[in-house]
């Protein structure tokens, strides 16, 4: 059932279910190619053909170049491929699953401050975690940060539930301006969690800003890859859901949603992508927004498609703005944040100019 | 939307890397190519007369002027493993603080053999870099020759700063945004350049770098302030400074004492720090730098 499609545009539904299915064929060759670019450069000289013969028992460097290569390919760019495709992908989802959910092609975690409460939580861990909270963060090891910026996700949403539900009904306009409210109100205990940090941390706070997969390495695909695919799959089971909630909550419930669980459910799911992939990563800005969107424009409004359509091209793009982000200053990097915002503040931009003319909202 | 990602920052130093005393750190297997992350590092092993060794360093490496053309591998807290790799080290030399740690046991596990040598902001912090330095690069020797002549420099500061009748109080001042004033507390490397000055930091409320209000400005009654030479027009900026409303009613308004010094020479803690302090003790007493 393509309720968006079939509902109102009826005579569109198979050129656009046909345009969905070729869409994410094609986006899963990009990504593919996305990781092998990402696999393939950098820095280092290692390439394509090192990783090759290295796997054909062929290689014949000297010993220092066989450990650096390897040491390239496996610890360095294959954990940050990996970390990248799914921060990508886990970006881009939680931003189509808000803007699904609040039926706002411009909501986004940011603005209904899960993204804050997931930042919350990971300072909390990192600038207490040594002192008043250490026994939490020995009892959850390298999982502490992550499952502190779920949990920081997590009790945001909460909070905004309770406020912006009444007997049963959530306000969606409630809940908006509530997340604004609960978003600075996080912002401010961060901000203070940050006025106590050290001037080295401090200086850091700029590069981390504007994120980074630097850091990446296995423990850290470890730690929020389990959570970001957990939540990756669940959000493929709330496409007939949202499609049904672009017609308002009162007709999708008619349709068989329960429209409440739903909700919770989908709350839950951009709570987890989120908080993960910001303990990871730090901020990544724009992917969120500009891939759903782009997609929208091309494939039309069907979840069904725009699901895993928007989880590839997420990963791809990303995976495109860090090899930028790894050789445009090399050997320093830039961080991938001012890439995303690069390409996608302009592109945002121009999107909305084109939609202003076409008055579709 | 921005504010969220602050906390990242303070992952990166979560589990910082030991850090070894001097006498712990041994001579790396192979310093042909090395690549040091720390300006002070870099100009000590300049100093030392190693610096053919080098193959890289990190952007606060900015002296010598043979330095700042080795390739640069970025931002010492955030070191990006292939960048580092891609110059082929076989020895990587960091300054305490430097990382991710994630970024170190990456390179370590590539074959490149790390070590941490401690910063501290004091005489001692110098000559315990020094030395470090000298041992890891296996050329204890020459080192300690070198630290001896530093410690010198020292030892003549030391003196002259035990004349000083009067400590004069010094406002170090990091940044004048908009007429708010950041200035450093205790534990800082300004805060160690004053002391070594012969003077005393007028802020010792806080540690770090902090915003001050202007009541906390009157109240520490500085005599000079001192301040990284940023380039671009001083005259406007001492107009600035002494037109705001709290330096006004502080013996500065008279003295008119603002100094300014460029920010690696004065706030590395390397081997022109006896110098750099000289230098300040000079301006601030009106005497000539006694170590050199």
């Amino acid at each position: 059932m393509t309720f968006a499609s079939e509902t109102s545009r009826p005579a569109e539904a198979g050129d656009r279910s046909h345009l969905g299915r070729s869409a994410v064929a094609v986006l899963g060759v990009v990504l593919l190619l996305a990781m092998v670019l990402s696999l393939t450069t950098g820095a280092s000289g290692a390439s394509a053909w090192t990783i090759l013969k290295g796997w054909l028992g062929m290689a014949q460097a000297s010993e220092l170049d066989a450990i650096r290569d390897h040491a390239v390919i496996y610890n360095i760019r294959l954990p940050r491929m990996i970390m990248g495709t799914l921060v990508g992908a886990a970006l881009a989802v939680s931003g189509l699953l808000m803007q699904g959910l609040f039926r706002n092609p411009l909501a986004d975690p940011g603005l209904v401050g899960v993204s804050a409460g997931a930042s919350l939580g990971a300072v909390g861990i990192i600038v207490l975690g040594t002192t008043i909270l250490a026994p939490l963060t020995a009892l959850l090891g390298i999982y502490s940060l992550q499952l502190a910026s779920f949990f920081g996700g997590l009790v945001t949403t909460f909070i905004l539930y309770s406020v912006a539900t009444r007997s049963g009904q959530t306000a969606i306009a409630t809940m908006l301006l509530a997340g604004i409210a609960i978003a600075a109100l996080a912002g401010a205990v961060t901000g203070v969690m940050v006025y106590v940090a050290t001037d080295a941390q401090l200086r850091d706070l700029t590069f981390w800003g504007l994120g980074s997969l630097a850091g990446a390495n296995w423990i850290k695909v470890a730690a929020s890859g389990p959570i970001i695919i957990v939540a990756l799959a669940v959000s493929g089971f709330l496409a007939k859901g949202l499609n049904a909630m672009t017609l308002g909550e009162a007709t999708a419930a008619h349709l068989g949603v329960p429209v409440q669980r739903f909700k919770l459910l989908t709350i839950i799911t951009v709570a987890a992508a989120t908080g993960a992939s910001v303990a990871v990563s730090g901020g990544i800005g724009f992917v969120g927004i500009v891939v759903p969107h782009l997609l929208r424009l091309i494939i039309g409004p069907d979840h069904r498609y725009l699901l895993p359509a928007s989880a590839l091209l997420g990963g791809a793009f990303l995976l495109l703005a860090d090899a930028i982000s790894r050789l445009v200053v090399a050997p320093a990097e830039i961080p991938i944040g001012i890439v995303t915002a690069v390409f996608g503040g302009p592109f945002f931009l121009w999107i909305l100019l084109r939609r202003r003319s076409a008055f579709v909202w | 939307m921005r504010t969220f990602i602050l906390p990242f920052i303070l992952c990166a130093s979560l589990a910082q890397a030991p850090v070894a005393s001097a006498a712990e750190l041994k001579p790396f297997t192979d310093s042909s190519r090395l690549v040091s992350i720390g300006g002070s590092l870099t100009e000590i092993v300049f100093a030392l007369g190693e610096g053919e060794r080098l193959v890289g360093r990190d952007q606060t490496a900015t002296y010598p002027e043979a330095a700042t053309a080795l390739p640069d591998v970025g931002y010492a807290r955030q070191l990006a493993p292939e960048g580092v790799l891609s110059l082929s080290p076989t020895a990587l030399l960091v300054l305490e603080g430097s990382g991710p740690p994630e970024a170190l046991e990456v390179l370590s596990q590539a074959g490149v053999e790390f070590q941490t040598v401690p910063e501290s902001y004091s005489a001692e912090g110098v000559i315990e870099k020094i030395t470090s330095v000298g041992q890891a690069l296996d050329v204890a020797e020459k080192a300690q020759a070198y630290a001896d002549e530093i410690q010198a420099q020292f030892d003549a500061l030391k003196d002259a700063s035990a004349a000083i009748e009067t400590r004069k109080r010094v406002l170090f001042v990091l940044s004048v945004e908009g007429g708010k004033i950041q200035a450093s507390g205790t534990g800082t490397a300004a805060d160690g350049i004053i002391a070594l000055a012969g003077a005393q930091n007028a802020i010792v409320e806080y540690s770090g770098y902090k915003a001050l209000t202007e009541e906390a400005i009157i109240q520490a009654a500085p005599d000079a302030i001192l301040m990284m030479d940023r380039g671009g027009d001083h005259a406007a900026s001492d107009a600035e400074l002494l037109a705001h409303p709290a330096i006004g009613l502080t013996p500065i308004a008279e003295t008119k004492a603002i100094y300014r010094l460029d920010g690696a020479y004065l706030l590395n803690f390397g081997p022109r720090t006896s110098a750099a302090a000289a230098e300040v003790s000079g301006l601030l007493y009106g005497t000539t730098a006694q170590a050199q």
